[in-house]
């Protein structure tokens, strides 16, 4: 097997290095070697002779940044029933996702560098895309007492986060961002006042009135996200606002971002692409936390990320087991498995003209990078070479059975979507390929 | 009528439940009779799923059901595996197993009824499903309203108290504003949705809410809404939204007074209103005996005529 790979005659966006043509791409030793956007005729020139690279033709596809998935939830350890990080980072490489980070709420939860630590050796044995942990903010995620954030950081937490709940004492999460400002860490907050949000199990609406099911109002997004931003402002910390889902929340960010506020946000495609009317028949798949939201919101969602005040796509994947979702709504657990869907969701919006691929892109991939300051999400020489080839053109129809995910909970099942995922390449490797 | 379940009052067709409150005549007639017992349903059985406390709804189908002739079958939950642990998944598999014709359920989750529905072959019917819906209390309220008003066409019929927790309040609105009367919701905004469900009025003010109106249904007041702050104190509640012999008068002098039951005297409603000439509370009680036989019927193909 050559040690050279050459992906030639794709369509390649990279939104690091303001390129968007069709271009050839020499990857060697695990590092981009050249990106070629020369003409057709003198890039034939320059490739390598047979028999000295393993050659891939990407006619009709994307060559891109290999995507980061900054909120994933790999389960491993304490819920090795629902995923392990074998499994998760394998449907990650499916879905073109060359990195993933995965949210501390493991059992147990990672909240000191020694759980730090096992995941990053499972990775190191098991894993087929990077991972990057993710560390609680306090101890246990009880929002008492802050964990050993500095001790994470240094074992190999990218960020800190509750997510999955929410640090409701403003003042802890007022010394949360003090202290993290030390390690250059940012907050990732999972905002929604559990006491607004009460015992609610889907969007408080009219479809939580047709539905006659208990609501969780945007309101209870809206308050956290408006609190976090007036205490990003008063520290100087930096705070990201994961699973953006209401209209409400993007109006503030976007009016921080326009103040100077250190803020970044994700929304999720499910958040782009279905309303909370997705629960109708009580379908368990659809709920999620935040919840599915209406019309608004959605449209929302679609603006936040065409003028830049959401940054990043992320699938907040959340693989459950079959138990957990075959039971009363009130009962089921929320979450959705997206890594496998996400990629071809977000190409709706740009068959729809909502963004250029090269924005779409940029939020599945730079983005995240820069968010988190990981040395990735660019095809400029010298970068690791992580890079996902996709094909836009093919449909196919999401069968939930079919996943590689152990997480078949996915409202998605049964609808027709297009774009696929070719070859997935992490660090010069291909990780997966169709 | 090709029905397999009731789940919902919009699994019916406003003919749908003419049909069924007809046959529920002819079935009150038969309550009447010395011998109260038909063999309409000889050889079916019948499973009362109960997953929530309830003794009036429980009680009143399973004397509908002995009724008709059913093997009847009471799943009490208290004493049963679900306290061991048992998933619903699996409660209603075991039940499957044992080739019931009807499951009759109620449960604190809305969604439940279709979950089973999905996943049995069975006829379910919602004897309440969270505050998502009762069907055959909506089905017996109409019955009640029908026999005394003759038809809903253009009624006003004002709905008080607790309207966004209530399972009665959204069944009935569905099935009144399908028979063509005037819904209004009446009662503090806590307790009432954000927005008008589309064809319903709403008021904050019991007083107007009631002026002119032909049928007004009381909801209970449950004490937990109260230790969650939706009312300050019954007393607080009581004075605004408590219906008495005064703001009954606002309505129209035939108005009649209707309640599902258990009531709470002193806190929605005054004993001078429960036990006054307008109340028809009791007569709901028995209507809603032959509505649940007539159900049942209907269910099951409907090819005894009683």
């Amino acid at each position: 097997m050559p040690k050279k790979l050459y992906i030639q005659n794709g369509h390649i966006v990279d939104p690091s290095q303001n390129l968007d043509g069709p271009g050839d791409i020499l990857v060697e030793d695990g590092t981009i070697v050249s990106v070629d956007v020369s003409s057709a005729k003198s890039r034939t020139k320059a490739r390598p002779a047979p028999g000295e690279a393993h050659v891939f033709d990407a006619a009709g596809m994307y060559v891109v940044p290999g995507f980061i998935d900054m909120h994933v939830h790999l389960r491993e350890p304490g819920f090795e029933h629902k995923e392990t990080i074998e499994t998760g980072t394998k449907a990650a490489v499916k879905g073109g996702f060359t990195s993933v980070c995965c949210m501390p709420n493991t059992s147990p939860v990672n909240d000191s560098h020694v759980v730090t630590g096992f995941i990053l050796n499972r990775a190191a044995e098991t894993a087929v895309c990077r991972v990057f942990p993710i560390g609680s903010i306090t101890k246990g995620q009880r929002g008492e007492e802050l964990a050993e954030i500095g001790c994470m950081h240094d074992a190999g937490c990218v960020g800190f986060s509750d997510d999955g709940k929410t640090v409701m004492n403003s003042l802890i999460m007022r010394r949360a961002l003090e202290y993290a400002k030390a390690f250059g860490s940012i907050l990732i907050s999972h905002a929604e006042d559990s006491v607004l949000a009460e015992d609610g199990v889907m969007n408080e609406g009219s479809a939580s009135a047709h539905f006659g099911l208990r609501g969780i109002p945007a309101a209870a997004e809206e308050v956290i996200v408006a609190r976090d931003i007036i205490l990003a402002q008063m520290t100087g910390g930096k705070v990201h606002i994961a699973h953006v889902s209401a209209k409400g929340s993007v109006e503030l960010i976007r009016r921080a971002k326009k103040d100077g506020v250190n803020i970044t946000a994700e929304t999720c495609p499910h958040y782009f692409t279905l309303t909370d009317m997705a629960v109708a028949g009580f379908n368990t798949a659809a709920r999620v936390n935040p919840p599915l939201r209406s019309d608004e919101d959605v449209a929302a969602m679609k603006a936040g990320l065409a003028d830049g005040t959401i940054d990043a796509i992320a699938t907040d994947h959340a693989p459950h087991h079959r138990d957990d979702k075959l039971v009363e709504f009130d009962k089921a657990m929320s979450g959705i498995s997206g890594l496998e869907t996400a990629l071809a969701l977000s190409l709706q919006l740009v068959r729809d003209g909502v963004l250029t691929m090269s924005q779409l892109i940029a939020a599945m991939s730079c983005a995240p990078a820069r968010i988190l300051g990981l040395p990735l999400g660019t095809l400029s020489a010298g970068a690791p070479a992580d890079v996902t080839v996709f094909d836009p053109k093919p449909c196919w129809t999401v069968d939930s059975q079919q996943l590689i995910s152990k997480g078949r909970n996915t409202p998605f099942h049964g609808m027709t979507v297009q774009g696929l995922p070719v070859m997935t390449i992490v660090g010069g490797n291909i990780a997966y390929s169709l | 009528m090709n029905l397999k379940h009731l789940i919902s009052m919009r699994d019916l067709s406003r003919a749908d439940i003419h049909q069924i409150l007809d046959t529920a005549s002819s079935f009150k007639d038969v309550l009447k009779r010395d011998i109260k017992k038909v063999p309409a349903l000889r050889g079916k059985t019948v499973v009362n799923l109960f997953y929530e406390p309830s003794t009036r709804t429980r009680t009143s189908f399973e004397i509908a059901e002995k009724r008709l002739s059913t093997d009847v079958v009471n799943f009490a939950v208290s004493s049963s595996s679900v306290t061991k642990g048992e998933s619903l998944f699996d409660t209603i598999k075991n039940i499957e197993a044992y080739g019931v014709d009807f499951v009759v359920v109620r449960h604190a989750s809305s969604g439940v009824p279709n979950f089973i529905a999905e996943h049995m072959d069975v006829s379910v019917i919602n004897a309440g499903d969270g505050m998502n819906e009762h069907p055959t209390q909506a089905l017996l309220d109409a019955f009640t309203i029908r026999d005394h008003k003759g038809s809903f066409e253009g009624l006003e019929v004002a709905i008080v108290g607790d309207i966004i927790h209530s399972r009665v309040a959204r069944s009935d609105m569905i099935g009144l504003l399908m028979l063509g009367s005037q819904v209004r919701f009446v009662g503090p905004p806590t307790l009432l949705p954000p927005q008008p469900p589309p064809g319903v009025r709403m008021y904050y003010s019991l007083e107007e809410g009631l002026t002119g109106v032909d049928v007004i249904i009381m909801l209970r007041i449950q004490m937990e809404r109260m230790n969650k702050s939706f009312f300050p104190t019954t007393a607080d509640y009581f004075s605004h939204w408590g219906l008495t012999k005064e703001r009954l008068a606002r309505a129209r002098k035939d108005a009649i007074v209707m309640h599902p039951g258990p009531m709470n005297r002193g806190i929605e409603i005054s004993s001078d209103v429960a036990d006054g000439p307008q109340n028809v509370i009791l007569q709901q009680v028995t209507n809603g005996l032959a509505v649940r036989m007539s159900v049942l019927y209907h269910l099951s193909g409907g090819e005894y005529h009683a």
